[in-house]
């Protein structure tokens, strides 16, 4: 039971980097119908952009952990933004209104761009960061049963948490969040009222690129490993939870998130660690197979 | 207020308009008949920037618009309740309002908003509830007044009877006419419903096949034989006026 438990905690947090990386995924495709393959590439430029940032503020800011990983944080987010703003930018946005396919081809052109660029410019060896955030608390339950949390994993969940409540937030209450919703909507009709669709279209994928690079830092963080690579295997991941939340849906991509996260972990605990990533997309097959709407998506309903 | 000088417009290598002229003065309404194809909805769309016209000249209020993105061309004072009506499905019918404030000023949000819900007092029972369950009637009325909300120059309105019951129809032309008399919104509306468009517009111009075939003030195209055989007497619209 105590094993059990520890799992969970594991799955939750591992759930939550997902849940981060899919929303991006989601939104985009919400607003512009595309699956952006490049964005698991997004979030591998930002364990990199945080593994950099933080080495550099670690050595100016004279031995405050807090403070390097805050400046860290910001740097990261402010960087993925900027990536993301120019994926849209140079690779997509001269697609828009061309056939489905060119700008899925486009974005898997971008993701071996930046695998490539990184691997050039940071490397092929993966980069070891020495754990950053030690120690952790002791829950005791009673007899013989104990978890521990490690204060990694706390921040980690309260980090996604909150990004997710104010991004929540964002959607249902601010100008930008409503004319979000109304260019996915309906985007001829967004325009007609007088909003910027392209800059819509922008501040989506800037968003979503942020948020992409938190998980990138928190992973490297997590797992102290990083290497030009892992967007790929993340990616697909994410890409596998915002479809079992049901594309398109903000909720669903974050429930789907914590699913797989959890998926993972149990199934690493219970069956067999090698076989992890092959339950992973079983549920990718399953989904698409008996639920392709996933679990809160709407289904597709041509209008009249 | 809003001048249309030799349109060329299409969707692909398909032209619909074939050198379009119409003009809209300040105040007035101009109703824009014509049957199922005759390309009135392309012509309002390409006034908006989408598609783009591929010839000839646009200007509102003297200015020339043409080409310019469509976001641009409403922030310029031009708003548009289009075919089909297009409210936002999943979002409640204040969100909807909000949107067509999208390019006001906020703090002439309470006031407009109490404006167009004077007009349409049943959205005002209807705030909450999200724009897709509302009934065609009713969701013509929040096309509008969503219209209404960033305090347009130049309103246009397409097709805003279609699909409707009699009863509803004769109330939306009713507040039509209240709008452009009483709010001075100059008006250009495309309609099937030759009757009742000609009964408001000040002038009119009837459109066959991506061309004016005919123009004049409502009450003459009204008394027009042709028109009449066409449009009116038992007419569905299906005809076409010869382009002499």
């Amino acid at each position: 039971m105590e094993y059990f438990f520890q799992q969970v905690i594991n799955g939750l947090t591992l759930g939550a980097i997902y849940g981060l990386i899919a929303l991006g995924y989601t939104m985009v495709y919400g607003i512009i119908g595309m699956i952006n393959f490049a964005h698991g590439e997004i979030y591998m430029l930002g364990a990199f952009i945080s593994l950099v940032a933080f080495l550099v503020f670690s050595s100016i800011s004279g031995g405050s952990v807090a403070l390097a990983l805050l400046a860290a944080l910001l740097v990261t987010m402010v960087f993925t933004a900027l990536w993301g703003w120019v994926v849209e930018r140079m690779a997509y946005r001269p697609l828009r209104g061309a056939p489905r396919l060119a700008p899925l081809i486009s974005a898997i052109g971008v993701s071996i761009l930046l695998q490539n660029f990184v691997q050039i410019a940071q490397g092929a060896r993966v980069k070891p960061l020495p754990p950053v955030i030690q120690g952790g608390v002791t829950l005791d339950l009673g007899a013989a049963f104990s978890l521990s949390i490690s204060w990694l994993q706390i921040v980690i969940f309260v980090l996604t948490l909150t990004l997710m409540a104010g991004f929540t937030w964002m959607i249902a209450r601010t100008s930008l969040g409503r004319a979000q919703r109304a260019t996915e909507q309906d985007m001829k009709m967004a325009a007609l009222l007088g909003v910027n669709v392209d800059r819509v279209v922008s501040a989506t994928f800037v968003i979503g690129a942020a948020l992409a690079g938190v998980a990138g830092m928190m992973v490297t963080l997590y797992y102290g490993v990083i290497d030009f690579y892992i967007g790929f295997l993340a990616g697909i991941k994410a890409f596998t939870a915002a479809v079992l939340g049901g594309i398109g849906s903000l909720p669903g991509a974050m429930l789907g998130g914590l699913l797989i996260g959890l998926t993972e972990s149990l199934w690493s605990a219970y069956f067999s660690i090698q076989y992890k990533d092959v339950a992973t997309f079983a549920i990718l097959v399953g989904v698409l197979l008996f639920r392709p709407s996933g679990l809160l998506g709407r289904p597709d309903v041509e209008k009249v | 207020m809003l001048r249309v000088e030799g349109l060329y417009s299409g969707y692909g290598r398909i032209e619909a308009l074939h050198g379009i002229d119409i003009d809209v003065r300040e105040g007035e309404i101009v109703a824009l008949i014509g049957a199922n194809g005759a390309g009135k909805t392309t012509l309002l769309m390409t006034i908006c920037g989408n598609p783009r016209a591929s010839a000839g000249r646009v200007t509102l209020a003297g200015e020339d618009i043409t080409g310019l993105p469509t976001h641009l061309i409403a922030r310029r004072g031009l708003a548009h309740s289009p075919e089909g009506r297009r409210i936002f499905p999943r979002m409640s019918v204040l969100e909807n309002l909000r949107m067509g404030a999208s390019i006001a000023d906020p703090r002439h949000f309470k006031d407009d908003l109490d404006r167009v819900l004077g007009l349409f007092p049943r959205l005002g029972e209807r705030l909450d509830q999200r724009g897709g369950t509302l009934s065609g009637g009713e969701q013509q009325m929040l096309a509008i007044g969503r219209a209404l909300m960033s305090r347009p120059r130049l309103l246009l309105l397409d097709e805003p009877s279609l699909g409707l019951a009699p009863l509803v129809v004769r109330q939306i032309f009713e507040i039509i006419a209240t709008i452009n008399r009483e709010q001075g919104v100059t008006v250009l509306l495309v309609e099937q419903n030759a009757f009742h468009a000609l009964s408001l517009a000040h002038r009119a111009h009837v459109m066959v096949t991506g061309r004016i075939a005919l123009s004049g003030s409502g009450a003459e195209l009204l008394n027009n034989p042709e028109i009449r055989a066409h449009y009116l007497d038992g007419g569905a619209g299906g005809g076409a006026v010869s382009t002499s």
